[in-house]
């Protein structure tokens, strides 16, 4: 059965490399519209709330479909590999903008009354006592949003991205080895998901160093 | 660029499948209650070995794609088994034990917030297990659950156009097969989108009223 | 919208020596249908002690709040050091102030809160000098070396490198106290400080503003539930019930020789409980 690995883990690069990026940018479209979210200005929430809700509201596969298949016939033709991290960086960021949202309204407000009798800026509220702290609630949701992402970017194998899913599909077809294929495939996919899980703890800990 | 003529020309056939996605979720869900349930109870057993393997269970289905568990129900489970299964089946039983290991959580938390005297109360009268667990627990345990449970069959109902891999016919493949009839693949996933959109967004908002009633009680 | 011009009048008696620090004038503040706070007058003379007593929920805690620019007053005027706070004049108009007009006045002022509001994320040392580092513009070395000072001078010269959630009550609030006093302000204000602290915790927080008071030039407004700290810290002493300044007076006159009923009903609680412990 071993000897499967090394041509399934030829999709390896890829897949990683997608967590990785749609991940950067899952996380940046998260804090910007978690962010939006909780803006004084109406405009600036509505546009945010739209984004969240499309994205949310379809399906990750329809929106890699419609970004790989419709999005031609607008004159935009992307490679495989931008369609996945475009679609599951929104997906995710989406999905993140809410952790964001949460974490920041459960900052105590006394924190920020703090903030302003120190005479901070609101940026300075915001980057040095807000985020600071929300951002230890946020680590563990978006962690289970990162294995989330990690089990969607399986889907690109649908768009012919040739990751570890695809590679695991076209090797059946010339082995036949269905089975231990698929079992492979599932454990190589637990073992990156625990390394997110074990990272993400790491993250945790740091973050809340000193802290009880 | 967009072909409204086009659009309403295929618009039936789409809309003739969202009962195959609709149909897809609902069974999914179902199982997916019933196994959420079942891997709660197992994982609260006083068995170690029992409790420990329903842990694991739990963890690998779910930091593990969907995709691949369909793909193993439905192209491997024959092969080893000799049980087959059909395109529907196959996604049924995959979407309801994916959901099935996150329902499992969301009812643990539901149980662990019952408060120790509920239980010392059924031990004082003397109620079997299964009574304190069916008249006592549960129905207790359940009710402040439903709005996150509500979150899940709306999550799920997201993930079935992942069935339209292992060949079912839902709204998604439909839109497939006709936009590669017709070379336009536009309006047909255009539509599918926004009847997710349709479906998902006022679902996604009673979902929160549910919440927000349960919250005030 | 006559107010403007009204306090355009009021201005213009300015740069006199004795000139009150702090001046509210008809200072209303309502949440929703609730009237915290009804039309209050008070002037506040540099160097100046005030304490601020009265039942739960007769407005206080609001007064130190609209100063601190915590809360935006619904009617009236505060001015810091002869200038408005919470307006500032746009073409000769004026209109409500924006952060910046703010931020500007607000350093003047430092506050010291019930529950601490220590960042919990900070050691002691980087919550003392966070914000003269920000906000001062101070250097590190600097900003650092004005905090350690100042936590000496609370007696936390140990604690530098501890985090808040490390420290007693007592601890924090004492640090919190070391972070409002290195912005040097020239108002402080304390509200209820020793509320939330366990009883025996309260006298070294009070000892530290004892020992602040006792130094005369800092200007102090301070909120509070205990009478005798009261009595022993304050020059003038301002009952506040049901959103106004029912009495104030020096403590001698108003602890001893209370006119109004509503305070002696106030302040006879207090007694009993004195006799109860003694």
């Amino acid at each position: 059965m071993l000897e499967l690995l090394p041509a399934l883990l030829r999709g390896l690069g890829i897949t990683v490399q997608l967590t990785v990026l749609a991940a950067v940018l899952g996380f940046a479209l998260a804090f910007i519209s978690g962010l939006g979210s909780l803006s004084k200005s109406s405009i600036i929430r509505f546009v945010t709330g739209v984004y969240v809700e499309i994205f949310r509201g379809t399906s990750l596969l329809v929106q890699l479909f419609w970004m790989f298949y419709a999005l031609p016939l607008f004159g935009i033709r992307l490679p495989g590999m931008v369609v996945g991290v475009l679609a599951l960086g929104m997906n995710f960021g989406a999905y993140g903008s809410e952790v964001v949202r949460s974490s920041i309204i459960a900052v105590p407000r006394g924190q920020i009354e703090a903030a302003i009798a120190l005479n901070m800026s609101p940026g300075q509220r915001l980057w040095r006592i807000i985020l600071p702290q929300a951002w230890l609630t946020m680590i563990p949701p978006l962690g289970n949003l990162l294995i989330e992402l990690l089990k969607g970017t399986a889907l690109v194998s649908l768009i012919t991205l040739a990751d570890l899913a695809f590679q695991g599909f076209s090797l059946r077809e010339t082995t036949g080895r269905t089975t231990e294929i698929y079992s492979l495939l599932l454990m190589i996919y637990f073992v990156l998901a625990f390394f997110i899980t074990a990272g993400m703890r790491w993250l945790e800990r740091r973050a809340a160093m000193g802290r009880s | 660029m967009w072909d409204w003529e086009f659009a309403f020309y295929v618009m039936p056939d789409i809309l003739k499948a969202i009962r195959v996605t609709i149909a897809a979720t609902l069974a999914g869900f179902a199982l997916a209650l019933a196994v959420g349930l079942a891997l709660a109870l197992l994982r609260r057993s006083a068995f170690k070995p029992l409790s420990l393997a329903t842990i694991g269970f739990i963890e690998f289905v779910r930091s593990t794609p969907l995709l691949i568990q369909l793909f193993f129900i439905f192209y491997a489970l024959p092969l080893s088994t000799g049980i087959s299964f059909s395109a529907f089946q196959a996604g049924t039983i995959g979407l309801g034990f994916h959901y099935g290991t996150y329902l499992s959580e969301v009812y643990r938390s539901g149980i662990d917030a019952i408060p120790r005297g509920q239980w010392e109360a059924a031990t004082a009268l003397n109620f079997s297990r299964l009574r304190t667990w069916t008249k006592i627990i549960l129905p207790q345990a359940i009710p402040p659950t439903v709005p996150v449970m509500g979150n899940y069959l709306i999550a799920m109902f997201k993930e079935t156009p992942l069935l339209s891999a292992i060949t079912l016919v839902e709204m998604l493949q439909t839109a497939k097969i006709i936009g590669s009839d017709c070379y336009r693949y536009l309006e047909p996933f255009t539509l599918v989108g926004i009847f997710f959109l349709l479906l998902s967004y006022p679902a996604s908002v009673l979902v929160k009223r549910l919440e927000f009633q349960l919250k005030q009680q | 919208m006559g107010m403007p011009s009204k306090v355009e009048i009021e201005t213009e008696t300015d740069s006199m020596t004795d000139e009150p620090i702090v001046r509210y004038r008809k200072v209303a503040k309502n949440f929703g249908e609730l009237q915290v706070l009804k039309k209050v007058d008070l002037d506040i003379a540099p160097g100046e002690k005030i304490a601020v007593i009265g039942p739960s929920g007769s407005g206080k805690t609001t007064l130190a709040r609209l100063l601190m620019t915590l809360e935006r007053p619904s009617s009236g005027t505060i001015e810091i050091d002869g200038e408005l706070l919470w307006h500032e004049k746009v073409n000769g108009k004026l209109v409500p102030a924006g952060e910046k007009h703010l931020q500007h006045h607000r350093g003047k002022i430092g506050m010291v809160f019930q529950q601490f509001n220590l960042f919990p994320h900070m050691t002691v040392l980087r919550n003392v000098a966070e914000a003269p580092i920000q906000v001062l513009g101070l250097s590190q070395k600097e900003a650092q070396k004005r905090a350690k000072q100042m936590l000496a001078k609370v007696g936390l010269a140990d604690k530098l490198d501890a985090f808040p959630s490390q420290l007693s009550g007592g601890q924090q609030q004492r640090v919190a106290i070391a972070r409002a006093l290195v912005m040097r302000p020239k108002v402080m204000l304390f509200d209820e400080v020793t509320s939330a602290l366990d009883p025996e915790l309260v006298g070294e927080v009070l000892t530290v503003i004892k020992e602040i008071a006792a130094e005369g030039e800092m200007t102090m407004l301070l909120v509070t539930h205990e009478m005798d700290f009261a009595r022993e810290v304050a020059d003038r002493i301002i009952f506040i019930d049901d959103g106004k300044i029912v009495e104030q007076g020096t403590p001698k006159a108003l602890f001893k020789h209370p006119r109004n009923p509503r305070t002696r009903s106030f302040l006879s609680r207090f007694r009993n409980n004195n006799w109860k412990d003694s």
